[in-house]
C-alpha cells in the first residue's frame, strides 16, 4: 500500500467514524427516544469522534512523510565510502539523485561506481520498509484511536463544546494564514536580500549608475563585468508608471465624475460594466498588444516626424499600463464621489453655482483624500506591474528620461534573472530578491499610506 | 432688480456678464467627461478588433489531401499486430512519395526539398494513429487530408487579402506553382483546426495546440478552488462573528489588506523561496502553482466573503440564538447559506484573476516548453497565460495567429466566468 492510499483510507476513516461517533451517542443514551438525555446533539459525537480519530491519522501521515526521505537520506549517506562523505553539499545531492534514478530505474547510466549499485539496492529495501512500518502504525494507531473514542463517548461528554472551541481555533488558524503568508514574503526576500547584500554593498545597489548583472562564471570568461546599482531600474519604473499616470488620472476621472454626476442610470448599467471589462482583462493580453501593435504603431508614427523611436519603448509600456488602470481609478473615485453627501452639492446649487462648478469646487475637494489614496493605490499597481513591461519594455538598463527610448523595469529584472536557468546563490540569482524587497518595501509603503488616507477619509462622513 | 448706478456694477451684472463664459466652461467639462469614456471604450474596442483580427484565422488550417500507399515494405512494418512497430514506421516517407508521384516535376535534390516541405513534418502522425486504429490498412491506398506546412498555410491565408502583404518570402516560384495547383485539384483546403484544441506545445506553428496549457490552468484552478475558497470563507467567518475587537484582529486586517495589493510577482518569489526551496516541491508542478495562487486570490476572497457576510441581517442570527442555536449552528445553517451567493460572485471574480495571472507562474518555472499533456497535479505543465507569454516570443506569423487565438479562448473562459458571478449575484442576491 502507499501513502496516496493511506491518506485515502484516512479520509474515509474520518467519515467513518463521524457515523460510528454518532450511532455510538444514541445508543450510549438508550434509543432515539433517550437522545434528550445526552449532553449535546448526536452529530456533535459523530463530529468530535472524527476529530480525534481522522485528524491525528491524517497529521502521522504527514510527518511521516516529510520526514522518511530524509532519514532514508541520511543513512545512505552514511553508508557512502568515507571520501565520498567528505564531498560538498551539491555533489552529494547530485550523487543522491543519481541513486534514486537508478532505484526507480527511470534512467541507467552505464559504468556506474559499485557503491552507487549497492546504494540504490539500500535506498529500495529501506523505502520498502519504511512503507511497510508505515503501514503497520498507521493501522495500529487508527484502531487504537477508535477504540478510545468509542470508550469515551458517553451521555456527560461536553461534545458540543469541544467541537466548537475546535471549530473557532480553525477559523483562526484560516485567519491566520494572511499573517503567514506577510511573514513568508519578508522572510524569504530579506534571508536572501541579506546574502546578496554581504556580496554586494548596499550603497552600491541603492545608488549605484549602472546594471549589468551578468556575472563571469568561469574567471576566464569576457564580459562579466557584474555591476549591480539599481538606479537605472528604479528610474526606469519611475518614467513607465509616470506614463502610465498622465494617462490613467484624468481618463480613469473624469469618466468617474462623467458616470457619477452626469450620465442617466441607462448610460450608466451600460457603460460602467465596458469599462471594467478593461480591468479583467489579463495583463499577459495588454503585453501582447503592447509589443505586437502599440510598440510599432508609436516607431512608425515616430519615423513619420523623423524621430528614432525604440522598438521597445518606454511611451509604448507606459500608455498600455495607463488603459489598463483606467478602471481601475475609475472605480476608486467612483466609490469616493458616491460618498460625498448629496447635501453638499445642493448647498452649492442653491448658491447658483453650475453642475462643474460644484464639482470642481465642492465635490472634488471633499473626495480629495479617497481620489488620492486610489491615485496611490494606482501607482503601487503600476510599479509591481510585471507582464507588459516584461513583453513590451527593454531589457538593457538605460539611465534616461527620454520616453521614446527602453528603459527596463525591477520587475522585467526579477523575471529575467529567475526565468530559466539559475546558478544558486551567486550575486546574480541573489539580486532578484533584493530587486523583490525594494518592490515589495516600495508597495507596501504606497498601500499603507493609501489605505490610511481612504480610512481616514470615509470616518468623516460615516 | 437693480439698476446700474454709474460705473458700479451690481451683482446681477456681474453674475449675468460671467454667465455665457460658465455655460462654457460647464460645456466644456462635461466633454472631457464624455471624451474620457470615448477613450476608455475606444481602448476596449481597438484590443478586442486588434486580438480578433489578428486571431480568427487561426481556427481553420490548411490540409493537403494526398492519396497514399501505405506500403508495408515502404513503412518497414513485418508484423503490423506490433505498436512498436506501428510506433515507429516511415509514415513521413510514404506521404513524400505520393507528393513525388502527384508532381513528377520536382526533380533534384533542392527542388524534392520544397515538395516535402508542402507537408508539415508531423504530418505522419495521421498516417499512425489511422493505422493504429485500423491495421487492415497495411498494403492498401487511402486518401488523407493531411497537416500542411505553416509556411503554406500562411501564403494561403494572406494570399486573396489586400489590406496584408502576401506571405512570399519563404516561398518560391515552384512552392507557389504546387500550391496553385493543389488548390486547382481542390486538394488543398482551410478546414476546422482541430489540431489547436488537441495537441500540447510544439516548435512548429501548425503543430501547436492549447490542450496542455489548458489542462494545466484546470489543474492548477483546481487546486486553487480547493484550498481558497474553503480557507477564505473560514476566515471572513472568523473575523465576521469570532474576532475580538484587540490588535491581533487589527493586525490580521491590515496584512489581509496589505496582501490584496502586494504585486503579484512577490507571491512568485515567495513560492520559489518557500514551496520550492524550502519544503523541496518541483519545479513547473500544478500543485506548486495552485499553491502560489491561493495565497494571492485570498485576500480577495476574504474580502468578498466578510462583506456577504456583514449583508446577513443580525435579527436573523439573533433568533437562532434565541432558539437555543449555538454559534456553530447560527454559522453553518443560517449565515453562511444566506452570505452565499455573496461568496460566491467574490470567489468566483477571484478564481477569474488566478486564471489570469501569469507573474508569478513564470518565477515557479511554469514556463518550460512542454510538449505532453499534463494528467494531473504533480506533472510539469504550463497554463494558459504562460503559453500567450511563451508564443508572443515567436516571430512566425503562424504563432502570432496562434497567441491571439489562445488569447481569445483565455478571454472566452474569462468573461463566461464573470458572467456567471454576475448571473449569480442577479438571481441569488437577496436585499434585506
Amino acid at each position: 500500500m502507499d501513502t496516496s492510499k493511506l491518506i485515502l483510507i484516512a479520509m474515509l476513516l474520518t467519515v467513518a467514524t463521524y457515523y460510528i461517533g454518532k450511532s455510538r451517542a444514541v445508543a450510549v443514551a438508550g434509543g432515539p427516544s433517550g437522545v434528550r438525555n445526552l449532553n449535546s446533539l448526536p452529530f456533535y459525537y459523530g463530529v468530535i469522534t472524527s476529530l480525534w480519530c481522522g485528524l491525528p491519522c491524517l497529521l502521522l501521515l504527514g510527518v511521516w512523510s516529510i520526514f522518511d526521505d530524509y532519514f532514508i537520506q541520511q543513512i545512505i549517506i552514511q553508508e557512502f565510502p568515507a571520501d565520498i562523505r567528505q564531498l560538498s553539499e551539491s555533489d552529494l545531492g547530485l550523487l543522491l539523485n543519481t541513486v534514486s534514478n537508478l532505484a526507480t530505474g527511470s534512467f541507467v547510466e552505464p559504468n556506474l561506481a559499485p557503491y552507487i549499485v549497492a546504494a540504490a539496492e539500500r535506498l529500495k529495501s529501506l523505502q520498502s520498509v519504511s512503507q511497510m512500518a508505515l503501514n503497520v502504525v498507521f493501522g495500529c494507531v487508527a484502531i487504537l484511536l477508535m477504540l478510545i473514542t468509542w470508550m469515551r463517548i458517553n451521555a456527560k461528554l461536553r461534545a458540543r463544546i469541544e467541537v466548537e472551541k475546535a471549530f473557532k481555533w480553525f477559523l483562526l488558524l484560516c485567519a491566520s494564514l494572511a499573517i503567514f503568508t506577510t511573514a513568508g514574503i519578508i522572510l524569504s526576500v530579506l534571508f536572501e536580500s541579506i546574502k546578496f547584500f554581504k556580496a554586494v554593498p548596499m550603497s552600491e545597489f541603492l545608488f549605484g549608475l549602472e546594471w549589468s548583472p551578468q556575472t563571469a562564471i568561469r574567471a576566464d570568461q569576457v564580459g562579466g563585468s557584474g555591476a549591480f546599482g539599481a538606479v537605472p531600474l528604479f528610474a526606469g519604473t519611475m518614467l513607465i508608471s509616470l506614463i502610465a499616470m498622465i494617462i490613467a488620472v484624468p481618463a480613469g476621472l473624469m469618466s468617474a465624475i462623467y458616470l457619477s454626476e452626469y450620465a442617466s442610470p441607462m448610460v450608466r448599467t451600460i457603460v460602467k460594466p465596458m469599462l471594467e471589462v478593461l480591468a479583467g482583462v489579463p495583463t499577459v493580453v495588454y503585453g501582447f498588444f503592447a509589443a505586437l501593435t502599440v510598440a510599432p504603431f508609436i516607431r512608425e508614427t515616430g519615423t513619420i516626424f523623423g524621430l528614432s523611436v525604440s522598438s521597445e519603448s518606454a511611451l509604448a509600456a507606459g500608455l498600455v499600463m495607463g488603459v489598463m488602470i483606467i478602471p481601475f481609478i475609475s472605480s476608486l473615485s467612483d466609490d469616493v464621489i458616491n460618498a460625498v453627501p448629496q447635501s453638499l452639492r445642493d448647498g452649492a446649487y442653491g448658491l447658483g453655482a453650475t453642475k462643474s462648478e460644484t464639482i470642481k469646487q465642492v465635490v472634488i475637494p471633499a473626495a480629495l483624500p479617497g481620489i488620492v489614496g486610489g491615485v496611490l493605490l494606482a501607482v503601487s499597481r503600476a510599479i509591481g506591474e510585471t507582464m507588459i513591461v516584461v513583453m513590451a519594455a527593454g531589457l538593457a538598463a538605460h539611465l534616461t528620461a527620454n520616453p521614446l527610448e527602453s528603459v527596463t523595469t525591477i520587475t522585467v529584472q526579477i523575471v529575467t534573472l529567475l526565468v530559466g536557468d539559475q546558478e544558486f546563490d551567486s550575486p546574480k540569482t541573489l539580486s532578484a530578491f533584493a530587486l523583490g524587497l525594494m518592490l515589495f518595501v516600495v508597495t507596501l509603503a504606497f498601500n499603507y499610506v493609501a489605505l490610511h488616507v481612504v480610512r481616514k477619509y470615509r470616518e468623516e462622513y460615516e | 432688480m437693480q439698476k446700474s448706478t454709474g460705473n458700479k456694477l451690481s451683482t446681477i451684472d456681474l453674475v449675468n456678464k460671467n454667465l455665457k463664459k460658465r455655460y462654457r466652461a460647464e460645456k466644456r467639462f462635461r466633454a472631457y467627461g464624455i471624451g474620457a469614456i470615448l477613450f476608455g471604450l475606444a481602448c476596449l474596442v481597438v484590443l478586442f478588433t486588434d486580438i480578433i483580427g489578428k486571431g480568427h484565422t487561426a481556427f481553420l488550417q490548411t490540409y493537403i489531401y494526398v492519396e497514399v500507399n501505405l506500403d508495408a515494405q515502404q513503412l518497414d512494418i513485418t508484423d503490423s499486430t506490433d505498436p512498436r512497430q506501428l510506433a515507429m514506421a516511415d509514415y513521413q516517407g510514404v506521404i513524400k512519395s505520393a507528393l513525388r508521384k502527384k508532381f513528377p516535376d520536382a526533380q533534384g535534390r533542392r527542388d524534392k526539398r520544397d515538395l516535402y516541405s508542402l507537408v508539415s513534418n508531423g504530418a505522419g502522425y495521421t498516417l499512425r494513429s489511422m493505422l493504429e486504429d485500423d491495421p487492415g490498412l497495411l498494403d492498401t491506398n487511402i486518401g488523407v487530408w493531411v497537416l500542411a506546412d505553416d509556411d503554406i498555410d500562411t501564403y494561403l491565408k494572406s494570399r486573396n487579402s489586400e489590406d496584408v502583404k502576401a506571405f512570399i518570402e519563404r516561398m518560391n516560384p515552384k512552392k507557389i506553382a504546387w500550391v496553385e495547383s493543389l488548390l486547382a485539384d481542390e486538394h488543398m483546403e482551410l478546414q476546422f483546426n482541430r489540431t489547436f484544441f488537441t495537441n500540447g506545445d510544439s516548435r512548429e506553428p501548425e503543430q501547436a495546440g492549447i490542450a496542455g496549457a489548458m489542462a494545466g490552468s484546470l489543474f492548477t484552478l483546481l487546486v486553487t478552488i480547493a484550498l481558497s475558497f474553503p480557507i477564505g470563507i473560514a476566515a471572513a467567518v472568523y473575523l465576521e462573528e469570532y474576532a475580538p475587537t484587540n490588535r491581533f484582529t487589527d493586525f490580521i486586517e491590515v496584512n489581509i489588506n496589505n496582501l490584496a495589493a502586494v504585486p503579484s510577482i512577490i507571491f512568485g518569489l515567495l513560492g520559489l523561496a518557500v514551496f520550492i526551496g524550502f519544503f523541496g516541491m518541483h519545479r513547473s508542478i500544478p500543485l506548486v502553482g495552485g499553491l502560489v495562487l491561493t495565497l494571492m486570490t485570498l485576500p480577495t476572497i476574504i474580502i468578498s466573503s466578510r462583506a456577504a457576510i456583514k449583508s446577513v441581517p443580525p435579527s436573523i442570527k439573533d433568533a437562532a440564538l434565541g432558539l437555543g442555536a449555538s454559534k456553530m449552528q447560527v454559522i453553518i445553517h443560517h449565515v453562511l447559506p444566506l452570505a452565499m451567493p455573496g461568496m460566491l460572485t467574490g470567489a468566483i471574480i477571484g478564481f477569474a484573476q488566478a486564471l489570469g495571472e501569469t507573474a508569478p507562474l513564470l518565477m515557479i518555472g511554469m514556463v518550460a516548453f512542454i510538449v505532453d499533456i499534463p494528467g494531473g497535479t504533480s506533472d510539469p505543465a504550463t497554463v494558459l497565460p504562460v503559453q500567450i507569454f511563451l508564443w508572443s516570443d515567436n516571430p512566425e506569423r503562424a504563432f502570432v495567429e496562434r497567441t491571439s487565438a489562445a488569447i481569445m479562448v483565455l478571454l472566452a473562459f474569462l468573461i463566461t466566468m464573470n458572467t456567471l458571478a454576475i448571473w449569480l449575484r442577479k438571481r441569488l442576491e437577496r436585499r434585506w
